[in-house]
């Protein structure tokens, strides 16, 4: 198979790590050869992150340049704007419509751009896919369940049978918490 | 069986098959995983040491002990490091001794872009650089037999986009390496100018050697295309070059020092067109040019920055990958990295701010009290550097310059190399303040014990350094500790040490908002009808704080309820709750 390229954006703290190691697993069950760059460190810390995951028959790059992602998987709408242009003509964009003011919007420095999702509904280029992923995972019974909401709505865009990941979804949870997550994983994928 | 890893789990994997029994590292981005993952294993002993160089000396030590060692830094912890591994080269070891430094081109977690590959060069000892996680193992396990061969520390050098990359690695057993016969060796171990002299010799002698094998090693490998473009490249730029060029020509050194000259030239013969492909300083191109070799290389390709697959096809092919088309009304905001909510060191930054004071600055999460609306860092270079610093400003314009200076310097950092910084103050007759932050943890690099939090890597309680005793030891006659949410009284113990014409230290002591045992409850609500908009408390910069038409908001998904907004506010509108 042709390599697949997802990247997964968001802010430091919203658990886009847990997704891509979620999406990474259940590439490796399928057999693929996989390759997966994260950020550790600085930008940890409330800053734009990005996740790059990438399978197919053979992986070279670890990372995505701009026009190859076949889906970008946004935890933010800020977020997606500044990595949209990472899709490749006919690629998938999931946007979470959710705001999290970057600190210049905060000092009042800069303003956060208005009609996000209208703006990019603009494109002909991708398809956009917006789902607010926060009143799901609060539906799921807690907000930090985003990652795994939206690991479900990529899932529905992914072609790959749903068990394989909601199994995924097991292994890479805590126990105590595997009820909540399967229900935030069954409202993203049904949104 | 496969598995997916890091490629610092890799490492961390090939130190444990090669039989290593000693590990002892100093945390920092891209490398920290290697060691957070030996500890793992109860096989090996593992430590943090209180810095890179410390580090080196107990894999030096371990080796000349007889056993395989292993040490991990950062590029800069190379620096910090270098005087150990310099004369190691002229010592030799005795078990296997491997030294992992990651780079970190991009600087995604950096201060500086230094290429490590000059080191290898510099203090003669051979250098690895894998481009991926399986690589990562299997080199390092490598990397222990050349170590034993050839009487010498081997370096592997690591990438940000290797060790944080993730791909699948063939696990195998761990194959225990005895602890090799201890003797005596004063000519060998005792580097004073008589044996030193005759040491040097020796690894003069050894980089004949390791050349001659990089000529027929199986780390570079050549892999005949099509011949007319021939490419030259190592680690993470291979898989770059090789996504960008299927179909080229590629000499893969999985070496990069000492290079293997003949094998160069007998590629540049069979290809038409030449390139060297390398991220950084033109290490391989310099070398190859040396030979006489034309080469293209820096002409069309930056020193600056990260490559990648685009990149290169760009620059060798003039091919541009076609984007969606995305039209956006406006420039977005970019978005820095903030302290966290509930961070300790915003209470201090805050009290800085006021104060409009002068602050030589240092490495770790509080480096972010540089950007707004914190904005109270003047200065920063590198770790430790900030009371070092502080004095020098003080030596050049005066004490009454001192009146208005602090150096801020985290508890990980003071210990790693502020120590000394602070003993020249008292030492010269500074009157600088200094302030340390000490969170309980090393902040910035995830969470690893130090010193001064009372554990080790393992979890298990030590003896912890008691900074207030250690700062009065050295001569720091006025110590305080005070706690950087209690805003006033921080003010008033700044001020009042900033006065005293003599050193002093103040200990800004809470918690990270992070660790486990910290547990804020209940969150901050604005009551709207008594807040006035004077936005006071953004001034703090927390991210969980925001203005709406005129009217704060907080963001719940954030905010950890640590309480600070509500000391700052004037008009009491700001409530705990759900305690
Ligand atoms: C020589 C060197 N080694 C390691 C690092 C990586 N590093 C940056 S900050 C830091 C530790 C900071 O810990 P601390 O001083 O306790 O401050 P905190 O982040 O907890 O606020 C480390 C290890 C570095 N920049 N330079």
């Amino acid at each position: 198979m042709a390599v697949t390229s997802i990247m997964i954006v968001g802010v430091g703290g919203q658990g886009t790590l847990l997704a891509s190691k979620i999406l990474g697993s259940v590439a490796v069950t399928q057999g693929y050869d996989v390759k997966m760059s994260e950020v550790h460190g600085m930008a940890q810390r409330g800053g734009s992150v990005v996740t790059y995951v990438r399978y197919g028959d053979k992986v070279h790059s670890p990372i995505i340049s701009p026009g190859e992602a076949d889906i970008v998987l946004a935890f933010e709408e800020l977020e997606a704007m500044r990595w949209a242009s990472f899709c490749k003509k006919g690629g998938t964009l999931i946007v979470n419509t959710q705001r999290i003011d970057p600190m210049p919007v905060v000092t009042g420095a800069k303003k956060y751009p208005s009609e996000t999702v209208e703006q990019l509904s603009k494109s002909e280029d991708i398809r956009l896919i917006p789902v607010d992923a926060l009143s799901l995972a609060k539906e799921a019974g807690t907000v930090k369940a985003v990652n795994v909401v939206l690991i479900g709505v990529l899932a529905k865009s992914s072609g790959i049978d749903k068990d394989v990941w909601i199994q995924a979804v097991k292994d890479n949870v805590p126990e105590r918490f595997r009820d909540m997550n399967i229900k935030a994983f069954e409202l993203g994928y049904n949104a | 069986m496969k598995e997916i890893m890091l490629g610092n789990e890799g490492v961390a994997r090939g130190v444990y098959e090669a039989g290593v029994r000693v590990a002892s590292a100093y945390p920092g981005t891209p490398s920290t995983e290697i060691t957070e993952t030996i500890a793992k294993y109860d096989e090996i002993y593992s430590e943090w040491a209180p810095n890179e160089k410390v580090a080196m000396e107990v894999a030096i030590g371990a080796a000349i002990a007889g056993a395989r060692s292993f040490t991990a830094m950062k590029h800069v912890g190379l620096n910090v490091s270098a005087d150990p591994l310099f004369t190691a080269s002229y010592t030799g070891i005795n078990g296997g001794m491997v030294v992992a430094v990651a780079d970190d081109p991009g600087m995604h977690s950096s201060q500086n872009e230094q290429d490590s590959r000059h080191y290898a060069r510099a203090a003669k000892v051979p250098m690895l650089e894998p481009s991926d996680s399986q690589e990562a193992k299997d080199f390092t396990v490598l990397a222990y037999e050349l170590s034993e061969k050839f009487d010498v520390p081997v370096m592997i050098r690591l990438h940000t986009r290797v060790s944080h990359s993730r791909s699948l690695v063939e696990i195998c057993d761990r194959k225990e390496a005895p602890l090799k016969e201890y003797t005596k060796d004063c000519g060998k171990y005792v580097m004073m100018p008589g044996m030193a002299r005759m040491r040097h010799v020796v690894v003069e002698e050894r980089q004949k050697a390791l050349q001659e094998y990089a000529e027929s090693s199986e780390l570079n490998v050549v892999e005949m295309n099509d011949t007319k473009i021939g490419i030259i490249c190592s680690g993470i730029c291979y898989q770059y070059a090789k996504e960008a060029l299927p179909n080229a020509s590629f000499l893969k050194l999985g070496m990069i020092y000492p290079l293997p000259p003949k094998k160069i030239a007998e590629f540049a013969k069979s290809v038409n067109e030449l390139y060297i492909i390398e991220e950084l300083d033109p290490f391989i191109e310099t070398f190859v040019q040396s030979l006489g070799i034309k080469a293209i290389g820096k002409e069309r390709f930056s020193v600056l920055g990260e490559y990648s697959a685009e990149k290169i096809a760009e620059a060798i092919l003039g091919k541009k990958t076609e984007t969606a088309d995305i039209s956006l009304k406006e420039e977005l905001p970019g978005r820095p990295p903030v302290m966290c909510p509930g961070c300790p060191h915003r209470g201090l930054f805050y009290v800085l701010k006021k104060l409009r004071l002068t602050v030589s600055g240092d490495i770790g999460c509080y480096t972010l009290g540089a950007l707004p609306p914190l904005d109270s860092m003047d200065a920063c270079v590198c770790m430790g550097a900030s009371i070092g610093m502080a004095l020098g400003m003080e030596k050049a314009r005066g004490k009454d310059f001192a009146r208005k200076l602090v150096a801020v310097i985290g508890d990980s950092t003071f210990i790693h190399s502020g120590i000394t910084g602070l003993i020249d103050v008292v030492y010269n007759k500074g009157t600088s303040t200094v302030i340390i932050l000490d969170n309980s943890i090393t902040g910035m690099t995830g969470h690893q014990h130090n010193p001064s939090t009372g554990f080790t890597i393992k979890n298990e309680p030590t003896k912890q350094v008691d900074l207030v005793q250690l700062c009065k030891a050295i001569g720091v006659d006025r110590v305080k500790v005070v706690d950087p949410f209690d805003i006033a009284e921080m003010e008033k113990t700044i001020k009042e040490e900033l006065a005293a014409e003599e050193p002093s230290v103040i200990i800004s002591q809470r918690p990270c908002a992070l660790l486990k045992s910290v547990r804020y409850t209940g969150k901050v609500v604005v009551d709207q009808d008594v807040c006035t908009g004077c936005k006071m408390c953004m001034r703090i910069g927390c991210p969980a704080i925001g203005c709406k038409d005129g009217k704060i908001t907080i963001d719940h998904t954030q905010c950890n309820g640590c309480g600070l907004c509500l000391k700052v506010c004037k008009f009491n509108a700001m409530k705990k709750v759900g305690e």
